[in-house]
């Protein structure tokens, strides 16, 4: 199966796995800026479903956004277990609200398979590829993709 | 890429230039420029001009050498200041601003006024033709490319270079008695002195009497002080501005700096021109400090020399020092780049916010606030407050330089309409926040420009009234209570009621049997399409008004308001706050939500009676208060946290004033702090919500939104119809009628 692109076949990369809707789901580490606690946070006016609202991070507001519901997967009911990744898209920082993260993932660029296209509504560029784990397999996420539409289109 | 940062650095330079040419002229023209002024005034352009041969910036050049040229004959006294020559003067000074400006723009175009200033210049110089300044500019240029850094010190030159500025005054306090009766402390006052800059102080105890005669009521001593730094006279005048009649204020230049021959170079040492000398005369004599009582046996008194006497009135051109490289240590400010400042600010910011939340926690896990914590926690924070002030002071700037500029538009406004104005401005030193001070500059042009164009009547009809030919303005700006309040004052016909009036009326803006008080018919002017100027001129008029004024200043936070007496003048005041990052809030709740309103957007705050709510269409409701009737808007439902819009006499009315929609009273659950914020931009990391203008973190480190009060009127579209109808037509009449 062909190999994405961006990443050279000897590449060692390393991925950030995380349960979200039930399913893994992988972020490169150099993305990912901290992994915090829930907390609760403040509601938006006029925000899309996904847009849980904005929290304090040392200072900075930023955004968090239900990744489940975010691909679709149904939404998630935050409680103090659920955690949140902040990853830096761009100039913009966001938080991403997951069920859990597991593990650090270390693979070669080889091992990554490229994903295959479905079609389906929420397919459109936003899994990168795929890399095999024990329990079956994780996607890795394009980051872009997190942010809301209609955000980027704001800003 | 090292050029542009040199580049960067001159017109840095140039605008500091710029600002003591204007200053200089500006004390030429009110007749209190002395020797010196003109000395100063000489060296900025020339600083100028040979920086500017280094960029080969050629026009600027040839401007620099002409307008120096008239300058210098002036200092020698070859050119008598005349009313004509004064205008000339502040015309070119102008020009050399403009002129830096279009180089910054790296255009080559040569200003339309140009020529015609040249050849005034040419005229007052007494050479016909303007000389070829060109080559000698560059070749000056050339030379002074290397000593570019020093740039701000003073150009190195043989031959142009005038004596030292007086870098400080002597200040003499006669004895005056019923000092202490009248409640004055010396100690005091030298202190605020001391402030100002280098304070010696020198004190005549020849007046003590013997120790039984001795009145301790009664003041004895006489003091000369010395101070030196940069303080101008208004700031010492300021200071002993209730002992104005017993001291004398004199600036210490070479010639009565105790007659001394100071043979050290004028150039490189003009910062502090006249330490040497009093260094060299206050080491046999110890030191004295003001003493703050009356028996001051302690107290060394100097030998009183009559340090001061000038005898020869010597001309000026003496102090010919051979010139020295110019060293590099007068640099009194720092030039930072704003967006680290910007980053400090955030960083304290949050300090303050990381404070509040610990104090919270401690609290919450059940310290006793007497606990030993606790008291530190007190520290902490007293200690994160004075950073903060600290941060906040770094942005702080004075308003000088944009009163300054005020100047230009008043000289300029004045000129086109034949109207003798004068600006007077005070608290030039109040400091407010840098963006502040770039963002007032629009408003406050216009505002100037209106105070010429309508406020001030022509000489003519003034000398009529019985007033001066000369209007003045008065332009102040000070610290009052946490905001900074800026006033212009004109000394005109004040406002014409019954045509502002008139023209409201006829525009739709008010009913036309509507009864109004003075102050609301004052007020109209602030409304949007209203625009009294009967013809349009090129100066105000042009179909944006007070209301853009007032827009400009809303959005700084601040409020603008109008006084007027028929006959006697109008006068604008603005209240800002100090600075944007924080501002005063009021912390909402609505729907489980916490929310920041604007305090300087609320008027009151009311809790209803069932009464004065009344229904109002299908679901909307109107609030009766005093004789009016104001629509409610569920402020939850507005920004989609409920679909509730029903209020109730449980909600909190908060009633908010905009510029569009007039009074509208928002419904909240509860009003449960008042305090200052730290405002957050959303925009980075979100993008823009509408009816949100930021957001800012509360003591329990939670986020807030900070509501936009106008977009918040907008947003409740269907109440603000009926009176955006109303605007529509009143903005097609005034479009056909424009």
């Amino acid at each position: 199966m062909p190999r994405p692109q961006q990443w050279g076949d000897d590449d060692i990369l390393e991925f950030v796995t995380l349960k979200a809707g039930g399913q893994s789901f992988c972020i490169e580490i150099t993305q990912i800026r901290e992994i915090r606690r829930w907390t609760p946070v403040t509601a938006l006016p006029h925000a899309e479903d996904s847009v849980l609202g904005v929290m304090n991070l040392r200072g900075a507001v930023i955004p968090i956004i239900d990744l489940a519901a975010r691909l679709g997967l149904g939404e998630c009911d935050a409680s103090s277990r659920h955690v949140i990744i902040v990853v830096a898209i761009g100039e913009m920082t966001v938080g991403l609200l997951v069920e859990s993260v597991s593990e650090i993932l270390t693979v070669e660029g080889k091992q990554i398979c490229e994903a295959p296209t479905m079609g389906g509504r929420d397919a459109p560029n936003s899994i990168l590829g795929l890399i095999s784990i024990e329990e079956g397999m994780s996607r890795i996420l394009a980051p872009e993709i997190l942010v809301p539409r209609g955000l980027t289109d704001a800003a | 890429m090292a050029r542009d940062d040199l580049r960067a650095t001159f017109f840095a330079e140039c605008e500091d230039l710029l600002d003591q040419l204007s200053e200089g002229t500006q004390a030429l023209e009110a007749g209190t420029a002395e020797d010196e002024t003109v000395h100063a005034i000489f060296r900025a352009v020339h600083s100028i001009k040979g920086a500017a041969g280094a960029f080969g910036l050629n026009n600027l050049v040839t401007f620099a050498h002409s307008f120096e040229t008239v300058l210098d004959r002036l200092r020698s006294g070859a050119l008598v200041l005349d009313t004509d020559a004064m205008h000339t003067i502040l015309r070119s000074g102008d020009m050399l601003a403009d002129l830096v400006e279009l180089a910054q723009a790296e255009s080559d175009e040569v200003p339309d006024a140009m020529p015609g200033i040249l050849e005034r210049l040419g005229d007052l110089s007494g050479v016909s033709e303007p000389e070829p300044a060109l080559q000698g500019g560059s070749a000056d240029g050339e030379e002074e490319l290397f000593g570019f850094a020093p740039l701000a010190l003073a150009p190195i030159d043989l031959d142009e270079a005038g004596p030292a500025e007086p870098e400080g005054y002597r200040i003499r306090f006669a004895t005056v008695p019923a000092l202490f009766r009248h409640g004055h402390d010396p100690v005091l006052l030298f202190s605020h002195l001391a402030a100002l800059g280098d304070l010696e102080t020198h004190c005549d105890v020849s007046g003590l009497p013997e120790a039984g005669a001795f009145d301790p009521d009664r003041c004895y001593l006489a003091w000369t002080l010395l101070l030196r730094g940069d303080a101008s006279e208004a700031a010492i005048r300021d200071v002993l501005i209730f002992l104005d009649d017993f001291c004398e204020i004199e600036p210490l230049s070479d010639q009565n700096d105790l007659g001394e021959t100071a043979d050290f170079d004028v150039m490189g040492t003009s910062v502090r021109p006249f330490a040497d000398a009093s260094e060299a005369r206050a080491a046999p004599a110890p030191e004295a400090i003001a003493p703050s009582q009356p028996p001051a046996g302690a107290v060394t008194a100097l030998p009183q020399t009559e340090p001061a006497a000038p005898v020869e009135k010597a001309t000026v051109e003496k102090q010919k020092g051979p010139a020295k490289p110019a060293a590099a240590m007068s640099q009194t400010t720092l030039r930072v780049d704003p967006e680290r400042v910007d980053r400090l600010i955030n960083t304290v910011g949050e300090l303050i916010i990381n404070q509040a939340v610990i104090a919270q926690k401690l609290i919450e896990s059940g310290f006793a606030s007497n606990s030993d914590i606790m008291g530190d926690l007190d520290d902490y924070q007293y200690l994160a407050r004075e950073l903060q002030e600290g941060v906040m002071a770094i942005r702080a700037q004075p308003v000088k330089p944009l009163f300054q500029r005020m100047q230009r538009i008043v000289r300029e406004a004045g000129e086109m309409l034949g109207k003798d104005v004068v600006l007077v401005s005070e608290g030039e030193a109040t400091e407010i926040d840098k963006t502040l001070v770039e963002r007032l500059a629009e408003p406050l042009t216009h505002m100037i420009r209106n105070a010429v164009d309508h406020g001030i009547e022509t000489p003519d009809k003034r000398v009529a009234a019985g007033k001066p030919a000369q209007g003045t303005i008065r332009l102040s700006a000070a610290h009052y209570s946490g905001d900074v309040l800026i006033e212009i004052a004109d000394d005109g016909a004040g406002l014409n009621r019954e045509r502002i009036l008139e023209t409201a009326v006829r525009k739709g803006l008010v009913a036309s049997d509507a009864k109004l008080t003075d102050p609301e018919i004052d007020n109209l002017l602030f409304m949007a399409g209203f625009s009294t100027a009967e013809k349009v001129t090129n100066l105000s008029g042009r179909g944006v008004g007070m209301d853009v004024v007032k827009t400009a200043i809303t959005s700084l936070g601040g409020r603008v308001s109008i006084s007027s007496r028929p006959g006697q003048g109008t006068r604008f005041s603005i209240a800002l706050p100090l600075t944007l990052a924080v501002m005063d809030g009021m912390v909402i709740r609505a729907a489980g939500e916490t929310l920041v309103a604007p305090l300087s957007s609320v008027v009151e705050t009311i809790r209803p009676k069932p009464e004065d709510l009344m229904p109002y269409g299908r679901d909307g409701h109107l609030l009766s208060i005093r004789g009016t009737y104001v629509p409610i808007v569920n402020l939850a439902n507005l920004l989609g946290f409920t679909a509730d819009y029903d209020v109730t006499p449980n909600n909190i009315l908060i009633l908010i004033r905009s510029e569009h929609s007039g009074l509208v009273a928002l419904a909240v659950d509860d009003i449960s702090d008042q305090r200052q914020v730290v405002i957050k931009s959303l925009e980075g990391n979100y993008g823009t919500i509408e009816g949100i203008s930021a957001a800012t973190i509360l003591g329990d480190g939670r986020v807030a939104l900070i509501i936009d009060t106008d977009a918040i009127l907008s947003l409740a579209g269907n109440l603000g119809r009926d009176r955006a109808a109303i605007e529509e037509t009143g903005h097609a009449q005034a479009a056909a009628m424009g």
